[in-house]
């Protein structure tokens, strides 16, 4: 039972793991680390939004403090890559927690913490960008020097390995919290505030620990996007987009479920490169798909896709323990 | 006394709701609490369980002053507290529910979830125990209510009417559940309507009536007082039952 729960994170993860030894096309090591990137991130959500039940509309702001942690601490000071990633994360959960002192305290819940969370990242957009510190609204670049000990690597599948590392141990952190006294904490957080208050559970507290993990997590995130496109700026970092995408992915894959982020990311990512595949260059057509894709879970799948697994084929679902 | 509240004065904006209650529940009893409707029961129960602040007054727990302390505190201290409008984890099935209260004491899985299990089993929900906590019928759902709060493994258990909406027959199922928990030690303080459960487990009763204690004793005692009939059933009523030599009560 215990370990019987990893068991499909093991097989998952074994499976992207041979991609690059299977196949040599650079576009799918691209496509694949993007997307594992982005699933870190939605990971960091589904702690937060999707256990917690805390809507966060505004992630970028961790993944940007977690882009820019890293990138500054390189850029100004020189400082080992890896260092800077840890720093990086730590920052992330120093964010969370401020935000969240901020927001859970004053009994923020609902709309009104999704609102507070796009401000604080909105605000954070702004002051990247009119910093010089931040490099401004050019950005800061960093320099190219590929070497493990730089967090640089020369061959896209070393990185994706990286990448695919940080998604592991995501996964692995996400299948602990759902057994554990804090995932049950959570959820009945999520589920009802006042009963779960009535049995012990410190809601504050709670909060705080999950908003914490969540902004670790998405700072995670930023630093891989860094060490990989060695580039950042105000709208990449604190861009609405990847508060979208951190959120819209485990909405489509299962919110709440650990493998949520990661289906969804790739279920996502997955159409929408089909489909500029087949209709060509039109600019967006990837997210007019994701808009569908999403009017579709919205309307008919609101356990999104593992949703629909447990729906139509229950005795698999169970298996692999969703 | 094991829990005491010291003339609690609760009120909202110009409503006051609560008003210069006092009471003491002994260890070991079942105290009942009853009143007309919208005579602040209730609200002296959130008061004790800490949901609510109390604009006047105090509440010693075992001598203790916890009139600051948070809800979870209280909880964490033996103070577990049921809701009128049950207020199940909905997502969640029963056995999931039940777990949220034992996980208080037991911070291992399996050591909670057997825990939980064995309190299912208590409450006559050991059959249902993966069913949706949304799929439960109202009776269920008070068993749900009933078994979280205890599966906190609590000193004091505050009733909050687990017998409204109930039927005859599952209202005699349920009284004997509640007599055994006390039996194994629970002290029970219980806010009820059904009259035939008042009168068949509780020791003491107290009275509360638009804010104020107007009568505490036995529940035959309390049932004959001329205050208490008025309340339920306005003034003058309980000369008339004495006129027409009726014992209505």
């Amino acid at each position: 039972m215990r370990f019987s729960g990893y068991i499909p994170i093991l097989v998952v993860t074994a499976a992207l793991a041979v991609v690059p030894l299977v196949f040599s096309s650079n576009s799918l090591f691209n496509f694949m680390v993007m997307s594992l990137i982005i699933t870190l991130a939605a990971q960091g959500w589904n702690i937060l939004g999707g256990v917690a039940g805390q809507t966060s509309f505004g992630h970028a702001l961790f993944f940007g403090v977690g882009c820019y942690t890293a990138a500054m601490l390189q850029f100004h000071f020189g400082v080992n890559a890896w260092l800077a990633f840890l720093l990086a994360v730590a920052a992330g959960a120093a964010a969370g927690f401020i935000l969240g002192f901020l927001s859970f305290r004053a009994g923020l819940r609902g709309s009104y913490f999704a609102l507070i969370t796009l401000a604080f990242a909105e605000l954070m957009r702004i002051l990247a960008n009119a910093s010089d510190w931040t490099g401004g609204a050019a950005g800061l670049l960093l320099k190219l020097n590929p070497g493990f000990s730089n967090m640089q690597f020369e061959s896209r599948a070393s990185f994706l390995w990286l990448a695919l590392a940080f998604v592991f141990i995501g996964l692995v952190i996400s299948r602990a919290i759902a057994g554990s006294r804090f995932g049950a904490q959570l959820v009945a957080v999520r589920e009802n505030e006042d009963a779960a208050r009535a049995l012990g559970v410190d809601v504050l507290s709670v909060k705080l620990k999950a908003i914490s993990l969540s902004g670790a997590i998405t700072a995670a995130a930023g630093v891989l996007y860094v060490q990989n496109f060695l580039y950042i700026d105000a709208n990449i970092g604190f861009g609405v987009w990847i508060s979208i995408e951190a959120l819209l992915a485990p909405l489509v894959g299962g919110r709440g479920l650990v493998l949520g982020p990661l289906i969804g990311t790739f279920t996502l990512h997955g159409l929408g490169e089909l489909t500029k595949s087949f209709a060509g260059r039109i600019p967006g057509i990837d997210l007019m798909v994701f808009a569908v894709v999403l009017i579709g879970v919205v309307a008919f799948a609101s356990g999104g896709v593992l949703g629909l697994l447990r729906r139509f084929a229950p005795r698999l679902a169970r298996r692999i323990a969703v | 006394m094991m829990l005491r509240t010291e003339t609690i004065i609760m009120r909202f904006g110009g409503l006051t709701a609560v008003n210069q209650a006092s009471l003491g529940v002994r260890e070991g009893s079942i105290t009942g609490l009853i009143g007309p409707n919208g005579a602040g029961k209730t609200t002296l129960f959130a008061v004790i369980a800490g949901f609510l602040q109390p604009t006047g007054g105090r509440v010693l727990w075992q001598g203790r002053d916890i009139t600051g302390l948070k809800p979870h505190q209280r909880a964490q201290m033996g103070i577990a507290r049921t809701f009128q409008i049950v207020q199940p984890f909905q997502g969640l099935n029963v056995l999931e529910n039940i777990t949220v209260g034992s996980y208080l004491r037991h911070r291992q899985t399996d050591e909670a979830v057997a825990k939980a299990r064995a309190v299912a089993e208590r409450v006559g929900l050991g059959a249902e125990l993966e069913q949706q906590a949304s799929s439960l019928t109202v009776a269920g759902r008070k068993r749900l209510e009933l078994a979280r709060a205890l599966a906190t493994e609590p000193k004091l258990l505050l009733l909050d009417e687990v017998l409204a909406g109930l039927n005859p027959s599952e209202i005699r199922d349920i009284i004997p559940v509640i007599r055994a928990i006390r039996d194994d030690g629970v002290t029970i303080f219980m806010i009820e309507h059904v009259m035939q459960a008042v009168m068949n487990l509780c020791e003491e009763v107290y009275v509360l009536a638009q804010g104020q204690m107007i009568a505490e004793g036995t529940p035959a005692s309390v049932c004959n007082d001329p205050a208490v009939i008025e309340a339920y059933l306005g003034k003058g009523a309980a000369a008339r039952i004495a006129s027409t030599g009726g014992a209505h009560a």
